[in-house]
């Protein structure tokens, strides 16, 4: 599904390499898992996969179902079936959610060359996706994101998520900011979209997550490189020993 | 007092490419004292403080510029689907044929040379006459033009609730055509009426609108500027405003080589409302100024201008605006915001806010920004699957969606967001990466 191979970013103001060689493979229909500590440069692998301006690719490639990535308009990634849970869920005062989300699917549905949905359609989707997240149609009527609560706004992301239903989900930090009954809605969430060849990548600094979205693969990002990958037992090993020995290993 | 020479020599080139239009009745009158008016002051030359940011050659050019006349394609004409009684002027002259009958149910309707021959009527009280009173504290000469010169034009008197919406269309047909029109509202106490105007009138126009609001009357107008490229117009929008009444006005403008608008407006009775709101869009080599003074003579008036402008390929845009309120106009609330979009770094925004108060009881809030639209936004947009024009279009729109809100009527302001849209799809491609 996704393929980066030794992927190197640096800041495109400043000399400061963010990514240096970062491998990765997540097979189709699998759930793989990214921890490390803060600044080790996750986020910056989302954005970068997602097409954000501001960073250059020094080296490296990413694929997506064999197209490459790199090359393609945010626009057309998201049309190419990724999504991005973004950690920070962008506000946008005067654009109402409903008008963002329908012009969003029919954008998609259009560059894939399938008709839009009509008004009445998306609508009953809409409400039932809003209603098993627990998303008020108040909500769904107000501008994107704004006066949201912080778990709000993760949870008007995996809205859009199961709205557009892309083939490649990656969450960043999704988790952080939600309740705990919350954080069970967002993983039924995930986990009613798991299948059907679909693949996620989570970011995430906390092994409960992992409980309730079960990663086939978990990752350590350190300093731009991914140090070490295994099995669900690293999230483990990570929450009760934090992230010294791991380094010490590697370092 | 003698002009300045340059002023004076304006002038006389100008009034050398105009005849006085002859009027036995009132109006002969009131041209005359408009044009005592006029000599007095002289035209502006850039060097005027109030014209420090629009240069005015254009306009005191003896003959007006060439303008070719734009196809507008397939879009269609605007408020195409409000009823309405049409006024049609083409060049700056009415057509009857083109235009529906005069009669309304709520409303007088009469043409200006017509009316004009009378020697009483009840347009002596208001034509040339808020003009006048909006003279100062600055001089507006092309309006003083305007009054003494205008060829064609329409008074309206309301007397109760307009049956449906006046619509002046303007029609530009000649490449030089130098239109001058002056209308004149009178609503009298209680009545209502929604005036509507679009059309780019001419290569070169100048207008002026007067409105009488009267005690608790309310007054709704909404203007579309055509979309021609090339047209020049000069804008005059005087208003007095009585106890308890409402005045709203909102202009869209996209394209035009320059548009200054100008809008006088004194709050003139207690608990009156006047709200002014602009919507400008331009590409390239556009040039639109929003001048307002708004004045608070009465207590307990409100007062609201909100002016949006979206800029992108070297267009330029300008805000002058004022709030003066008057010893014992007491809790006057004022509200004043000018913002600009700018889409490059080519365009640019020049506003001069301006408070004077004279009262001690008073809330005004002032206003002005400028900035780039907000790549956060666009990159979330884009990143669902928005091409960028589709979602820079979006970001537009949200810009613009205060000054939209002051049209209350839902239709129309349907008719004002499609047309931006199709504007917005036609140019944000140019508006490059
Ligand atoms: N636009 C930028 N300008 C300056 N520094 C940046 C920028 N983007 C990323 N960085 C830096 O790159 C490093 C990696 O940031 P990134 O956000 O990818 O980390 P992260 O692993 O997601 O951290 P966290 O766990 O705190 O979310 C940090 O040191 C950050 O400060
Ligand atoms: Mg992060």
């Amino acid at each position: 599904m996704l393929e980066i191979k030794n992927l190197h970013v640096k800041l495109e103001e400043e000399d400061k390499v963010i990514l240096r060689g970062v491998d990765l493979s997540i097979g189709a229909g699998e759930v793989h898992a990214i921890m490390g500590p803060n600044g080790s440069g996750k986020s910056t692998l989302s954005y970068v996969l997602a097409g954000r301006d501001g960073y250059t690719v020094t080296d490296g490639s990413a694929s997506l179902e064999g197209a490459e990535l790199l090359e393609m308009e945010p626009e057309e990634r998201a049309a190419a079936g990724l999504f991005l849970a973004f950690q920070y869920p962008v506000e946008i005062p005067g654009v109402g959610n409903m008008t963002f989300l329908r012009t969003a699917v029919n954008a998609q549905r259009k560059a894939r060359g399938e008709a839009e949905l009509t008004a009445g359609d998306f609508l009953k989707v809409v409400r039932e996706k809003a209603r098993a997240l627990k998303i008020d149609a108040e909500m769904l009527k107000r501008p994107v994101n704004v006066g949201f609560s912080g778990g709000e706004k993760k949870r008007n992301e995996i809205l859009q998520m199961a709205m557009l239903e892309p083939r490649m989900c990656i969450l960043d930090e999704t988790d952080s900011g939600l309740d705990v009954d919350a954080m069970k809605l967002v993983a039924d969430g995930v986990n009613a979209l798991r299948g059907a060849g679909r693949s996620f990548l989570v970011i995430t600094h906390y092994q409960r997550l992992l409980d309730h979205i079960k990663p086939d693969v978990v990752h350590i990002m350190a300093a731009g490189r991914i140090i070490r990958s295994g099995g669900p037992e690293l999230a483990l090993e990570v929450e009760m020993n934090g992230y010294a020995d791991i380094l010490g290993e590697v370092g | 007092m003698a002009l300045p020479q340059a002023k004076d020599d304006a002038l006389t080139a100008r009034l050398s490419a105009l005849a006085l239009p002859e009027s036995a009745g009132w109006l002969g009158a009131a041209r005359s004292e408009a044009r005592a008016r006029l000599l007095a002051m002289g035209l502006p030359v850039r060097r005027d403080e109030y014209w420090r940011y629009t240069d005015p050659s254009s306009l005191v050019a003896p003959a007006a510029p060439v303008a070719v006349r734009f196809n507008p394609g397939d879009e269609p004409e605007a408020f195409d689907a409000i009823d309405r009684l049409k006024i049609v002027f083409v060049d700056g002259v009415f057509d009857a044929d083109a235009s529906d009958d005069l009669t309304l149910s709520g409303v007088e309707i009469e043409r200006l040379d017509r009316a004009g021959q009378a020697d009483i009527h009840w347009a002596q009280g208001t034509y040339g006459v808020l003009e006048a009173r909006g003279q100062t504290p600055v001089a507006r000469p092309f309006a003083a033009l305007n009054s003494a010169y205008a060829t064609d034009g329409i008074l309206i008197r309301v007397t109760g609730r307009a049956a449906r919406p006046v619509a002046l269309v303007y029609v530009h047909s000649s490449e030089t055509s130098d239109a001058i029109l002056h209308h004149c509202v009178k609503l009298e106490a209680g009545s209502n009426l929604t005036l509507l105007e679009s059309g780019p009138a001419a290569a070169r126009f100048n207008k002026v609108l007067e409105v009488e609001v009267g005690d608790g009357a309310e007054f709704h107008h909404i203007r579309v500027q055509g979309r021609d490229h090339e047209r020049r117009a000069a804008t005059h929008l005087f208003a007095r405003v009585g106890a308890g009444a409402s005045f709203r006005s909102f202009t869209l403008t996209a394209n035009g080589r320059l548009t200054r608008n100008e809008a006088v407006i004194e709050l003139a009775g207690p608990a009156a409302r006047a709200h002014l709101a602009g919507a400008a869009v331009g590409d390239g080599d556009f040039h639109h100024d929003d001048t307002v003074f708004v004045t608070h003579s009465a207590p307990n008036c409100e007062s609201r201008q909100v002016f949006k402008k979206v800029l992108m390929n070297g267009a330029t845009g300008v805000f002058q605006g004022k709030i003066l309120v008057r010893p014992g106009a007491q809790k006057t609330d004022g509200y004043q915001i000018s913002q600009s979009l700018l889409l490059d770094e080519d365009s640019q925004f020049l506003a001069k806010p301006e408070l004077e108060i004279y009262a001690d009881d008073v809330k005004c809030s002032h206003g002005s920004t400028s900035g780039a639209i907000d790549e956060t936004a666009l990159f979330y947009l884009q990143s669902r699957g928005l091409p960028r024009t589709v979602a820079q279009g979006l970001l537009v729109l949200a810009f613009l969606a205060e000054a939209i809100e002051e049209v209350a009527d839902e239709a129309i302001a349907d008719d004002i967001r499609s047309r931006l849209e199709g504007w917005l799809a036609r140019h944000a491609a140019k508006a490059g990466k």
